[in-house]
């Protein structure tokens, strides 16, 4: 493929060469918005490089070796001879949703959302960079830390496209948006998507992001999502990871919350090689909620890094998370659970919970509270668990003519349920349920690729 | 329908049963009766497959098959059931869902079709009738949240789902006001058929004018000290356990 810059990337220097010889190209074909902050995440890059465990925040997930060895880069938008819909053709009936589609970290040209309620919009980043600059620049680079993490940094020396939702004041989005991840290459690819979700005041919205890859070459996809929930707007953000084990996301969510919103993250990784979810929410405004969920189901020698930061700003706000995870063989897990309250953020109430079973003693899980507490009438609580599938729980199945295998299964979607329940989209989270159901079985394979399609993959992407 | 022979039983190197003796015939309803510690709960958790306890001597014939190396599920499906003293609460896995699959299961290691969902909640319904548990219950995550009594009600509405050969009723008593008593023991009374037989552990005279056994059994440090009719059971009312304390004190 004539897009794709062979580049066999050596060490992190070789990412700089990399960007040096393709700058130019890379700015003929973006918009100033984009290029304007290539040069100083570029200058922070040369500083930071792709951090190693000895970076604090990435100590449990060393992803120096992970952006190392014979990858493609993709830096032109992928052209397709065939339809998406046909490679991955998706059963709009089982969830009525406004669906579109990324290849490799590109806003797939023959997209159609279809009829959007008004002002609403929805599509390439590239082109909002093309014709509505001044929209971009008031958001664009706003949230996401380019100059202190060196994957935002590298995410915006590259960042060229990816999705973007607007959804203007007092405009309420229905429909669940559906946007496709797909991964797909002949050669092993490392690849960048940008991406910017801006929830006006009083709106709403839910919006569902699928990771699949179809092809079974190694991936590293670097991600960063900014999002802005304005005053009153309700947002639900999930994210559904099902990519196979060659695969490594580096997936950031970075939010801003204003008076009276309301978010609920929800990162639910049913497969992945190595994924690092990053989630940010900032409560910048007075009554601001944010919930943060997460499940991760892991396997083999799976890694799930799941690293939230909840940043109550300003006084009078809210925030909850639960994470949960079943970790099985010799799998490896991490959560770290920061909160920061800052000196005027009074009558804070924040919540953390971060709960775990491990199935094998060859199963490892770090957990990490990191509460930072800078006033003095807040609420706030933290509770971490690690343990094996409840015993007393088992026996009582068990007693009731369940076997073992099926007991097991029982109980591990049960721990699994309180996570899944947060889904409010119900269609959605009946769907989850049974896509969790099978992985728990071990009868979901990445050819389930799609949790709202339900369509099978190819032979060949089944691995 | 079942018999117990010196059955020895210890858990981290304590004996709790120190050879029991039992037989139970279809039909049967025995009471066994004794104070705390006596052991009790243990014989129960044993016959049920509980594998924190280590069964060191004696043998376990239910249906004339030795138990003892069974899986709790397989003596499950050969027809015991163990109500508990304490049911567990199971967040996260739905009363038709548990219920479903374990009637499923009985159903097919007798070689029978799994109920179709329609057919499955019909019989539920039948049967909520018949135990008087609130419909409510059965929409709502197992025992999560269950008064002590609703659960204990649960045990039954179980009981009468799986009609079990031979139903071991663990301290189903503790715990419940005169109102729950009544139900759970009108419950246990319209399932006793001449086929079946039941096996009642409790501390207390006071389920027994409910349920009228065949058999009253007291155990006393592991062993059973004494048997007799449902007048036993009155006479420990009467006098509490001091005086089978004093006659078989240790050892």
């Amino acid at each position: 493929m004539e897009n794709l810059i062979k580049n066999i990337i050596g060490k992190d220097i070789s990412l700089v060469e990399l960007f040096e010889e393709n700058r130019s190209k890379i700015e003929e074909q973006s918009f100033s918005v984009l290029n304007d902050q290539r040069e100083e995440a570029f200058d922070a890059f040369q500083e930071l490089g792709i951090p190693s465990n000895k970076v604090e925040s990435y100590k449990y997930t060393n992803l120096q070796p992970l952006f190392t060895g014979d990858f493609t880069f993709s830096l032109k938008p992928e052209t397709l001879t065939e339809n998406v819909e046909d490679i991955f053709s998706c059963d709009v009936d089982t969830l009525d949703s406004i669906t579109i589609y990324m290849v490799n970290g590109w806003y797939y040209t023959r997209n159609n959302p279809g009829d959007l309620p008004q002002g609403v919009r929805i599509g390439s980043l590239a082109r909002l960079a093309e014709e509505d600059p001044d929209f971009l620049a008031r958001y664009y680079g706003s949230r996401a830390p380019h100059l202190s993490d060196g994957v935002v940094a590298l995410n915006t020396m590259f960042a060229q496209d990816g999705f973007f939702v607007h959804v203007p004041e007092g405009v309420v989005v229905e429909k669940p948006i559906q946007i496709v991840n797909i991964l797909m290459s002949e050669d092993a690819l490392m690849t960048t998507q940008r991406n910017l979700v801006v929830m006006e005041d009083n709106s709403e919205a839910r919006i569902m992001v699928c990771d699949h890859t179809l092809t079974t070459n190694k991936f590293v996809m670097n991600s960063v999502t900014e999002g802005f929930v304005g005053k009153e707007a309700r947002l639900d953000f999930y994210n559904l990871q099902n990519q196979h084990n060659a695969t490594t996301q580096v997936a950031g969510l970075y939010f801003e919350q204003h008076e009276r919103s309301h978010l609920a993250t929800n990162n639910l990784t049913l497969h992945a090689g190595v994924a690092r979810n990053n989630i940010e929410l900032k409560l910048a405004g007075e009554h601001a909620e944010g919930h943060a969920y997460g499940l991760y189901l892991l396997d083999k020698n799976q890694h799930v890094d799941n690293f939230s930061y909840i940043d109550h700003a300003v006084p009078e706000c809210f925030s909850d998370e639960l994470f949960k995870g079943v970790l099985d063989d010799h799998s490896t897990g991490s959560f770290t659970g920061k909160i920061m309250v800052r000196p005027d953020a009074q009558k804070t109430n924040a919540y953390q919970s971060n709960n775990n079973l491990l199935l094998t003693n060859d199963a490892k899980m770090n957990t990490r509270p990191q509460l930072e507490i800078y006033a003095d009438d807040v609420k706030c609580s933290h509770g971490a668990t690690v343990g094996q599938l409840d015993e007393d729980a088992m026996f009582y199945l068990r007693t009731r003519g369940i076997n073992k295998e099926e007991s097991t299964i029982l109980l591990m979607y049960a721990f699994a349920y309180e996570v899944i329940e947060k889904i409010k989209v119900e269609p959605l989270r009946e769907q989850i349920r049974a896509l969790v159901e099978k992985r728990f079985r071990g009868e979901l394979d990445k050819c389930h690729s799609c949790v709202v399609c339900g369509q099978k993959g190819t032979d060949l992407s089944c691995l | 329908m079942l018999s117990i022979k010196n059955l020895h039983a210890k858990i981290e190197n304590k004996e709790i049963l120190r050879g029991i003796d039992l037989k139970v015939k279809p039909g049967e309803v025995h009471a066994i009766m004794g104070p705390n510690g006596s052991g009790k709960s243990t014989l129960a958790s044993v016959l049920a497959g509980n594998e924190m306890f280590e069964v060191n001597e004696g043998s376990v014939e239910f249906n004339g098959k030795d138990i003892l190396e069974m899986a709790p599920e397989d003596r499950a499906r050969e027809g015991l059931f163990l109500s508990f003293q304490y049911p567990v609460e199971i967040p996260g896995v739905s009363m038709v869902n548990f219920l479903r699959t374990s009637l499923n299961e009985l159903r097919k290691y007798k070689g029978e079709d799994p109920l179709s969902a329609s057919e499955f909640l019909k019989l539920m319904r039948e049967k909520k009738n018949l135990v008087e548990i609130d419909s409510d219950l059965t929409n709502r995550s197992v025992n999560e949240g269950f008064s002590g009594g609703e659960k204990k009600k649960n045990e039954i509405f179980q009981m009468a789902m799986l009609e079990p050969k031979l139903s071991i009723l663990d301290e189903t008593d503790s715990g419940l006001d005169i109102d729950a008593l009544r139900v759970v023991a009108n419950g246990v009374n319209k399932l006793k058929r001449p086929d079946n037989a039941t096996v009642l552990i409790t501390h207390y005279q006071r389920l027994l004018e409910y349920i009228v056994p065949d058999f009253v059994h007291v155990l006393y440090h592991g062993r059973i000290v004494k048997t007799g009719g449902k007048e036993l059971a009155h006479e420990l009312e009467a006098n509490g356990y001091d005086w089978i304390k004093k006659e078989f004190g240790d050892k």
